[in-house]
């Protein structure tokens, strides 16, 4: 502790302030020469020598050329895309392939502007934005890491699932028993069966919003609510549903077999 | 010692070396500031930095790494141009040629591979980060948007740089990849609501991806030009812009 003398004192005075109190803040400042640049310059060396080291290890993957009447089994997307192509097994591909990472990446725009919280500007806490880091968590790396790990290692010909002791053998057959959730509750006329999907899938948003407004005036009250306003609860209790119903359907599939909700001529989800 | 004193004098005193060295390199505070201010490449960044921003702990170096990794596969990138040529009877043969015949063919190759999924990799760590440290609060709201457009764009590069081989692997997954195109609402040939349009195999969203029906030569060629030309500019392009927003908003950090 270091001492000067405040300008405000009267003169002669001397007040202890602490030197950094006193330069006021902003002053945490260092040279980025040599200080940033250092750190930039060693972690560049690193990563190439990693880099270096790993391109002469391992060789890039080259197949036989290419033929398109000879279709592997299976046939799989690029690592990073395969989140996306495990949905295929319980999505529609115009879902799983357009819908759904298109509302990723929107998604994921509009997080600066959905999130009013003013703490956590700058540095680590869990405790204060609980909400948002799970709700990231479950987004980031349970639907899309965890599955792109499934994708990658557990998915064996035919897209099904082996586990990585079990043989890949191409002719494993899956009883494909899966039925529509109307179906499944009994109703047997198509017409009913589209209105059922339609009136589920439509009362699934109306009470899930209604639901995630009063879990957030239970959670925050209703001042909070005012400041966050309609628009940007709209956008993210929207955003937020469409996650959870990927997750429902995925269960819905594994535990009950289900294959669709509504089922009609044009679309089906 | 005297002579080699002199002679440095005379270097380093000449028209030539002051005009392109301005300033020396004792460790002086304004030699520190000119060292930044003074070079182009530098210069990216500011002259002082608050304390936490150089600490690996608080950025994990990962946009820094995502940024090294690009240019990476740009240098490995262009070396491998050189050899490949994106006509399908050529593209595998190139490939070959250069695994086999080129001096450091293969290291090139492998280097640029594996940086691209290096990359991919840093900017979703580099996502996450700056999740975890709140650092797309305001004032940074757009520049969290560039960053996710950069994450699209980082995406797209990886994606049509796989179909370059021309080998099973490369056509058949860019094939899987793409598939979801014909399935696009209204405007794909399989998807919901397809006769609005009266789209077909050769004319749907899918058909201009690839240009044409299905993967072929029309489509290496396609994706030879985004993934080496038209990806490449537009990544630039918001990395500018990435950059100078970081520049102009400051770095996060906790407030003092
Ligand atoms: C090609 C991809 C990208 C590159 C090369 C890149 C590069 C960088 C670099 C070098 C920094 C300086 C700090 C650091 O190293 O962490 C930075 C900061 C930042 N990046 Fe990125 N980035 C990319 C993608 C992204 C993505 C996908 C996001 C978010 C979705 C993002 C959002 C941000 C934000 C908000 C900052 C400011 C951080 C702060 O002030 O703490 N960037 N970026």
């Amino acid at each position: 502790m270091a001492t000067v003398s405040s300008p405000g004192s009267p003169a002669g005075k001397r007040v202890e302030v602490s030197i950094k109190k006193a330069m006021g803040p902003g002053d945490d400042k260092v040279h980025t020469w040599p200080h940033l640049v250092r750190a930039e310059f060693l972690c560049s060396v690193l990563v190439l020598f990693g880099l270096m080291v790993w391109a002469l290890l391992v060789n890039a993957p080259l197949e036989e050329p290419a033929n398109p009447s000879r279709t592997p089994n299976p046939s799989k997307a690029p690592w990073y895309f395969l989140g996306l192509q495990e949905m295929l097994v319980f999505f529609d591909p115009w879902h799983a392939g357009v819908v759904l990472p298109s509302l990723i990446i929107v998604g994921l725009m509009v997080i600066p502007y959905i999130d009013i919280n003013p703490k956590g500007n700058g540095y680590y806490t869990f405790r204060e934005r609980k909400w948002e880091i799970l709700t990231f968590f479950l987004g980031f790396h349970v639907l899309w890491i965890s599955l792109i790990v499934i994708g990658t290692l557990l998915r064996g010909p035919g897209w099904n699932w082996f586990w990585p002791w079990e043989y890949w053998d191409p002719h494993k057959v899956e009883a494909l028993t899966s039925v529509n959730l109307p179906y499944l509750l009994g109703i047997r006329d198509y017409f009913w069966a589209a209105i059922f999907g339609l009136v589920a899938i439509l009362g699934f948003f109306v009470v899930g919003t209604i639901a995630m407004y009063a879990w957030v005036i239970w959670l925050k009250g209703s001042e909070f609510m005012e400041r966050w306003g309609a628009v940007r609860f709209g956008i993210t209790s929207f955003l937020f549903l469409n996650m959870v119903a990927v997750v429902i359907k995925m269960l819905m599939r594994h535990m009950f077999n289900i294959k669709y909700v509504m089922e009609t001529p044009w679309i089906n989800v | 010692m005297s002579w080699w004193q002199e002679v440095k004098d005379q270097i380093t005193e000449s028209q030539v070396w002051t005009s392109i060295f301005r300033h020396g390199y004792d460790d002086t505070p304004r030699n520190r500031v000119l060292m930044v201010s003074g070079n182009v490449w530098l210069h990216l960044h500011p002259s002082k930095v608050r304390r936490h921003a150089t600490r690996m702990r608080f950025t994990w170096c990962m946009g820094g790494i995502t940024f090294l990794m690009f240019l990476v596969t740009v240098v490995t990138g262009v070396y491998l141009m050189f050899y490949y040529r994106p006509v399908a009877q050529y593209a595998y043969a190139d490939m070959k040629y250069l695994e086999f015949d080129m001096p450091f063919g293969m290291l090139m190759r492998n280097m640029h591979r594996w940086a691209a999924h290096g990359m991919v990799i840093a900017v979703w760590l580099h996502m996450f980060r700056v999740f975890l440290t709140g650092s797309y609060k305001p004032p940074r709201e757009f520049n969290w948007v560039v960053g996710v457009i950069l994450l699209v764009l980082t995406l797209l590069l990886s994606f049509t740089g796989y179909l370059l081989p021309w080998d099973q692997l490369a056509i058949w997954a860019v094939t899987v990849g793409s598939n979801m195109g014909r399935a696009t609402p209204v405007l794909g040939h399989e998807g919901p609501f397809k006769e609005l349009l009266g789209v077909n195999p050769l004319y749907d969203a899918r058909a201009f991806i690839f240009g044409g029906g299905e993967v072929g030569p029309h489509t290496l060629l396609r994706f030879y030009i985004l993934h080496c030309v038209f990806i490449p500019l537009v990544t630039s392009l918001f990395l500018a812009v990435h950059f100078w927003r970081i520049r102009r908003d400051g770095f996060s950090g906790p407030a003092l």
